[in-house]
């Protein structure tokens, strides 16, 4: 198991995220698409702390930690947001929220 | 750290993030959901960073997959009938995915095998957090009380004339 290995594995993770947040209409799966990038950036904060000789300090888990409470805090926010405009436009469909007024 | 556990799980992981990003129905992309997390949760303890996988099982299968589920079923009648998939998507994360791999494959310094370190123990994270990291820690603690307050405020009942 080398860096290079975890790396890739991370970078897949990311696409299918991205893959999720760009070809899906539905909102839920964009925050869903969201949240695995994050996820995958995690990864890689972890990866590179443990791959590093002996970290003075372990930065990469203690960004780790806030990446995870910030995501946190930004699906709940996301949910919400799809909770209101979905009791607005009766529709979850990013496609059909095209009005800036309605 | 074995080979053979690296695998397995980065197949599960990456099936269930498959599954989570292209199934059709709703719950069963939530519970993908789950499972991939579970699977990067692993990976963190293969790497030897226990705590940050904890963390990882507590928010998101805990919190963020039952809040998704929730949204779930607040918006469902609506959910069946979204259905339109973009296909440009599966050229763009193709493309990106490739790029990745190229520049990681080309780079030689990325070829080495984890060092012997010391674990991290759950102690020396909290006197961190306590010492080098207090102010990112209140930040963060005001961001989030910032935003569940939002959160509150956006789903409030509109006042109806």
């Amino acid at each position: 198991m080398t860096l290079s290995i975890v790396l890739v594995v991370s970078a897949a993770l990311f696409c299918v995220g991205l893959l999720a947040a760009l070809s899906r209409r539905h909102a839920i799966f964009i925050l869903i698409g969201i949240e695995m990038m994050l996820a995958a950036a995690n990864l890689n904060f972890i990866a590179f702390w443990r791959f590093t000789t002996q970290p003075a300090q372990p930065t990469g888990v203690m960004v780790a930690i806030f990446a995870i409470a910030i995501a946190a805090a930004e699906a709940a926010v996301g949910l919400a947001m799809v909770i209101a405009v979905y009791r607005h436009f009766r529709t979850t469909n990013v496609d059909q929220l095209n009005q800036l007024k309605g | 750290m074995s080979t053979v556990a690296f695998t397995i799980i980065a197949i599960l992981t990456l099936a269930a993030a498959l599954a989570a990003a292209t199934l059709q129905k709703l719950m069963h992309a939530a519970l993908s959901f789950a499972v991939m997390f579970l699977g990067i949760s692993a990976f963190f303890f293969l790497l030897g960073a226990e705590f940050v996988g904890l963390v990882q099982i507590f928010v998101y299968i805990g919190a963020v997959a039952v809040l998704i589920v929730f949204t779930i079923l607040l918006t469902r009648h609506d959910a069946e009938k979204v259905r339109g998939f973009n296909w440009s998507g599966v050229v763009v994360a193709l493309a990106v995915f490739g790029g990745l791999t190229w520049a990681m494959e080309n780079t030689k310094s990325l070829l080495i095998d984890p060092p012997q370190i010391e674990p991290l123990t759950v102690h020396r994270i909290g006197e961190l957090l306590m010492t080098g990291y207090v102010w990112p820690l209140l930040c963060v603690g005001v961001l989030l009380t910032a935003a569940l307050i939002g959160a509150l405020i956006l789903v409030l009942e509109e006042k109806r004339e």
